[in-house]
């Protein structure tokens, strides 16, 4: 007889296997179908967009991280720093806001008539043309990870013991020696996992480059896969981008592995760390002034997207039916992603669980075991564009594209949220059945019963954490739906888009501002609900 | 190196709700062992001497000389930790060097006092070693060596040999004897131990919730006259 949990979990991976397998069917059908024209594809024009796509990944990094090992070096040496755990918090917002908001965000602030856009003008003399192309790309990439970067290098300098910065201040240590031999090697360290990760978030940023990127020249393969399938119609070569593509990130997740990176990004920090550093009037001016100034960079942002959001005619907004329309889309179809979300996550865990039990204790987890263990974190490698462009492909002919659209949306978010539903649910189903298990054996409850009365009540702040996660993601997720879009199926971040592409900018920015803090308070909800775990 | 005198005058010091008030003098060149239940406050009175914590009020003296308001690095004091005591990616040889130098520039009389404090502390050829190669014992030897090249007159010890099996505490209690015979630096140590404080120490500091309630010579403290609390902290 098959225990029911590992039914449950192989359907679950059966699932997720469909949903991978039908987009690489899809593109490889594509790909035979036509290897000619695939061939064809690879033109000087393809590999400009390869070698944008790299170069302006491997800018954003650099411009990320090294100005972050200062800042987060910064504030690791002053623990009493005014406002140091508000900046901490702050660091933390750029992750939870949806990517299509903070370009609309930069572009509130430095677009051709952003609020700074006068002073620009006076300041370089000419005309202010806003930011757009690389330096668009660039400056929101930087936007996005140098607060995550900060984070990660303050994490790895918070685990210096304190007795090192005790033995550094008794030793009487200066600036240049308790960098050398206190901070830079925990700093260096750090350094690979850290870069690696940015590079990754860099490389499949598809919103970023869509809205900033300017024309032929600024666009990366994810952007060029959207606009082969969009507007040139041209499958084969959406093919083969989308093959180069998953080469591309393949390679760099290997590279992140084997430099046992943290792809997860998330950051435990101490907000006061007692912490004697010797720094005179010069450091202490010069810290400060780093500081300052990456608070600029990431508040800016954010608050041209209050600003402007505020100018927008709100009244008006929230009597357009399409903004009803889009909000009940995006919230139907979010919800739907967390949900299915976190039942494949849910039976892949119990599946895993039961099939650890019945091993025998030494032995190597079974192949389904692994399977079970780290099948979700495969999407991590499949951008969701590509995990799109290959069900487009493939249902291009039967005419239900559009109609497909809300399924492909939720399906494809579900799957994307998945590694971090696993992580958030995992240990707290791990943790009961190791206590629970065989009581629950002996008194001969299983099934729905056992959810009920004994795993829903340690599972439910899991459950809810992650679920308020994929919804989050979900709802500011304009990959997928910008390919399977259309006028009868628009969520908030396409309308978004549509309204920039029409140039209601005030419109854009009232709808972003309404999504913005849709999104922070699911994630306020889930950095609460973690931290309480 | 000689020793100095420390002095601690109504040190107030705040730990948590916890209310600290210190008062303690230590002659030039003794041991002292410093007691007490955990939580008591001996490694913040430690921190106090070695400047890692400010007093709230009261002075610090040490050879005489008022050092409340100096940083760490500008006080006459090296310290041993329990551990953390050596940077893990220098060679043993370069964090001895960290004692002489902050920056590491070191000169050929530092080098060869150097090599020197190591033949000292048992450690002779292993200038190369990471700290990851040596074993517990030998890693509070490097410690030991750099106060030897610091050559600082007050040497704090805070519950250095812990983590030590008993052969090997006793042979780092018995060199710890040594460099003192050697040197006359004056010597604070916290221990659990009443072992350690008998082989090494001439008087004990008993503190309790924040105080320094006793302090006697070694022979005072280990006999019938003895404060009853103590008595019954290291369960006679």
């Amino acid at each position: 007889m098959i225990d029911r949990r590992i039914l449950a979990g192989s359907i679950g991976l059966a699932a997720v296997a469909l949903l991978i397998g039908g987009a690489f069917a899809g593109l490889a059908a594509e790909a035979f179908h036509d290897f000619g024209r695939t061939l064809g594809a690879i033109d000087a024009y393809l590999l400009r967009v390869v070698r944008f796509t790299v170069w302006q990944a491997a800018l954003s990094t650099a411009l990320s991280v090294i100005p972050a090992l200062f800042v987060a070096r910064a504030l690791a040496r002053h623990p009493s720093f005014p406002g140091r755990g508000l900046i901490l918090k702050l660091f933390a917002l750029p992750l939870a806001l949806p990517a299509i908001v903070a370009a609309l965000g930069i572009l509130a602030l430095l677009g051709r008539a952003g609020l700074v856009s006068d002073l620009m003008t006076t300041l370089t003399g000419s005309r202010w043309q806003g930011i757009y192309g690389l330096s668009g790309i660039l400056i929101a990439h930087v936007f996005f990870n140098l607060p995550l970067a900060t984070r990660l290098f303050l994490q790895a300098l918070d685990t210096v013991p304190s007795d090192q910065w005790r033995l550094g201040a008794q030793l009487g240590m200066g600036q240049r020696a308790s960098f050398r031999f206190i901070e830079w090697p925990v700093l260096r360290t750090a350094l690979p996992g850290v870069a690696g990760l940015v590079f990754m978030l860099c490389i499949t940023s598809f919103t970023i480059v869509l809205t900033l990127g300017g024309g032929p020249r600024a666009t990366t393969l994810e952007v060029a896969i959207y606009q082969a399938l969009r507007f040139d119609f041209d499958p084969a070569r959406a093919v083969t981008l989308t093959v180069l593509q998953i080469a591309l990130t393949a390679a760099i997740v290997f590279m992140l592995i084997r430099l046992g990176a943290n792809m997860a990004g998330d950051a435990n920090l101490s907000v006061s760390p007692r912490r004697p550093v010797a720094s005179g009037p010069v450091e202490r001016v010069f810290s400060a002034i780093l500081i300052v100034s990456a608070l600029l960079f990431v508040a800016g942002p954010m608050a041209a997207i209050i600003v402007s959001g505020l100018q927008a005619d709100l009244v008006r907004l929230a009597s357009d039916p399409a903004v009803h329309a889009a909000t009940l889309t995006s919230l139907v179809l979010a919800l739907g992603a967390a949900v299915l979300s976190i039942a494949l996550s849910l039976s892949l865990v119990m599946a895993r669980r039961t099939l650890e039990l019945h091993r025998h204790r030494n032995a190597a987890p079974s192949l389904l075991e692994q399977l079970f263990d780290t099948g979700a974190g495969f999407v991590l490698v499949i951008p969701p564009i590509v995990l799109g462009a290959g069900w487009f492909v493939l249902m291009r002919n039967t005419g239900l594209v559009f109609v497909v659209a809300p399924l492909m949306v939720v399906t494809v978010n579900a799957v994307m949220a998945m590694p971090f539903a696993i992580r958030a649910i995992r240990p707290a189903y791990d943790a009961a059945s190791a206590r629970h298990e065989r009581l629950a054996a002996s008194l001969g409850i299983s099934g729905i019963n056992r959810l009920r009365l004994i795993d829903w009540p340690v599972l439910r702040r899991p459950l809810f954490m992650a679920m308020a996660f994929a919804m989050a993601l979900s709802l500011g997720d304009l990959g997928v739906i910008a390919l399977f879009g259309s006028d009868s199926v628009q969520t908030l971040p396409y309308l978004l888009l549509a309204r920039m592409g029409s140039y209601r900018t005030a419109d854009a920015a009232g709808l972003a501002l309404f999504l913005g803090i849709i999104c922070l308070l699911l994630m306020t909800f889930v950095d609460r609900t973690g931290n309480r775990t | 190196m000689t020793g100095a005198s420390i002095r601690l005058d109504s040190v107030q010091f705040s730990y948590g709700s916890t209310q600290m008030s210190f008062n303690l003098s230590v002659e030039s060149s003794d041991i002292v062992a410093v007691m007490g239940p955990s939580g008591s406050g001996k490694s913040t009175l430690l921190n106090l001497v070695a400047g890692f914590e400010r007093p709230a009020s009261g002075s610090v003296m040490i050879a005489g000389r008022d050092v409340s308001a100096l940083p760490p690095a500008q006080r006459p004091v090296s310290m041993v930790f329990q551990e953390n005591n050596l940077f893990a990616h220098l060679t043993v040889a370069q964090n001895v060097g960290l004692g002489r130098s902050p920056s590491l520039r070191l000169d050929a009389a530092d080098h060869s006092d150097i090599d020197r404090a190591l033949e000292r502390t048992g450690l002779a050829g292993k200038q190369a070693r990471l700290p990851a190669q040596l074993s517990g014992g030998e890693r509070q030897r490097v410690a030991l060596a750099r106060v030897l090249v610091r050559s600082q007159p007050v040497l704090l010890l805070d519950e250095p040999f812990a983590s030590l099996g008993p052969a090997l505490r006793r042979e780092m209690l018995e060199l710890v004897r040594a460099l003192h015979a050697e040197h006359g630096m004056t010597v604070l140590m916290v221990t659990h131990h009443p072992d350690d404080a008998h082989a090494l120490a001439h008087r004990i500091a008993f503190i309790e919730e924040g105080r320094v309630s006793a302090c006697a010579d070694t022979a005072t403290m280990f006999s019938e006259n003895a404060p009853e609390s103590f008595k019954a902290y290291i369960g006679n």
